[in-house]
């Protein structure tokens, strides 16, 4: 997993899946999931309403 | 649950449920499905429709009205206001704030009256398939996967949707085609009775800011920015530092946040048995952000068609096309001159906002709409406005 959701900043509102090239984000109830197909393209990090979600270091 | 329907709706938001009641009212076999427990919660929206194009669908009634709108004012950078869309010579209201918890509620009330079935917290997780053609879904209801075939499957589903895509469409928004938003339920102010909207780079890049009211003393007060310009600061903490300098007595009582499509009119909406409808169908306006009308209006096109579709027996694009030049030819006609007006307004400065606003000193433009609002702005300021020339011929 390349993207990090934090679920306690998360408003689950779905705005990431939306944007997602490479449709690896669905929003599950309250909660992102983030598949194998996340290519780490920052897209999601970048437009989030509250910032819930950041790119891992590597 | 059945395993076979006439149509499966994806989604239970306006777009859905009027898919549903329509379709269901022409006698098909109608399954509407929503993924939340809870229709209509959470909301991601700001509430504020238009009275007559609601009124086409749904009769007003007060317990999904929180406010009535008398006009709206938009305030420029420096806090010009122009003051537009009274109805003052009727004394009639123009718009409504709604309680989407309720609405969204009773409309698909209305679909499982008219004979749908509905099940929430069931989420489809991809499409059935044979020959190339959509014959169902696969849903999740309670941790279990289910196999649900239909001769046409909707996806309503909204902002996420995976529905489009998994049909081998490719609704995926790019960052100028998003507006980020926060919106939060303020209590405690005076908002009065006029929509009101902020421009500029202090309020919302590329976006604005709203106070809608909703009764004497809430709003919803919230912001919405273009992807491509949010990053660093976001759109909620462009909100909390709006509270703070403007509403310092304002408490907040709910937090809302969310993504609208602004990105006009997308390529295809329809492929052999499937559909896109509202929000997955990227159907909200792109200046306006307004999308619950259209979405309801395309709803019943949608259903129209797959009435068509199965007295035909068929449900290939070739019967489908039909819904799709049918919401082209209306929606998305008005979609693609927001979308002109929306690209030239995200390109100017606060300046030059300030100054299409005070060329409309001495105009009164209170019961002007937003067509004839841009004209009377053209006319003052061509030079501006040049690329919006075509709008006007």
């Amino acid at each position: 997993m390349i993207v990090n959701v934090n679920r306690f900043k998360c408003g689950y509102c779905g705005a990431c899946v939306g944007v997602c090239p490479a449709g690896a984000l669905e929003l599950i109830e309250t909660w992102i999931e983030v598949d194998t197909t996340c290519t780490g393209c920052g897209v999601c990090a970048k437009i989030c309403p509250v910032g819930a979600l950041e790119l891992n270091e590597k | 649950m059945k395993n076979k329907y006439d149509v499966i709706i994806v989604g239970a938001g306006p777009g859905g449920s009027i898919t549903a009641k329509t379709a269901a009212s022409g006698g098909l076999d109608v399954l509407l499905i929503e993924k939340r427990q809870e229709i209509g919660d959470p909301v991601r929206c700001a509430e504020g429709v238009g009275k007559d194009a609601l009124k086409k669908h749904i009769e007003p009634d007060n317990k999904w009205i929180a406010s009535e709108i008398k006009g709206s004012k938009i305030f420029s950078p420096d806090g010009t206001e122009i003051k537009m869309s009274e109805d003052a010579s009727s004394g009639m209201k123009v718009g409504y704030v709604l309680e989407r918890k309720v609405f969204d509620r009773v409309l698909a009330q209305e679909a499982a009256m008219a004979g749908a079935e509905v099940m929430v917290k069931t989420r489809a997780t991809g499409l059935l398939r044979s020959n190339g053609k959509v014959t169902g879904i696969k849903a999740m209801y309670m941790g279990e996967t289910h196999n649900i075939n239909a001769d046409i499957v909707i996806g309503a589903d909204g902002i996420e949707s995976k529905v489009g895509r998994w049909g081998g469409i490719d609704t995926a928004l790019k960052p100028n085609d998003i507006e980020t938003g926060a919106q939060f339920l303020v209590s405690n102010i005076e908002p009065g009775d006029y929509n009101q909207f902020y421009l500029g780079d202090n309020y919302a890049p590329g976006g604005y800011l709203w106070v809608f009211p909703k009764g004497k003393h809430m709003a919803n007060v919230g912001l919405g920015i273009l992807g491509s310009k949010s990053g660093n600061v976001r759109a909620i903490s462009r909100l909390h530092r709006f509270l703070e300098t403007y509403m310092p007595k304002g408490k907040i009582v709910e937090m809302v946040v969310g993504g609208v499509p602004v990105s006009g009119p997308i390529k295809q909406t329809v492929a052999d048995g499937l559909i896109l409808v509202g929000d997955a169908a990227r159907q909200s306006d792109p200046l306006t952000g307004g999308g619950i009308t259209n979405a309801m209006d395309a709803g019943k096109m949608a259903a129209e068609v797959c009435i068509k579709a199965n007295e035909k027996g068929d449900y290939s694009v070739k019967t489908l096309k039909e819904y799709e030049d049918k919401w082209r030819s209306t929606i998305g006609k008005e979609l693609s001159k927001s979308l002109q007006v929306k690209n030239l307004l995200v390109k100017l400065n606060d300046e030059q906002l300030n100054q299409l606003a005070h060329s409309l000193d001495g105009i009164d433009t209170s019961k002007m709409e937003l067509p004839s609002l841009l004209f009377a702005l053209f006319k003052k300021n061509p030079k501006i406005l040049w690329e919006l020339k075509t709008l006007f011929v």
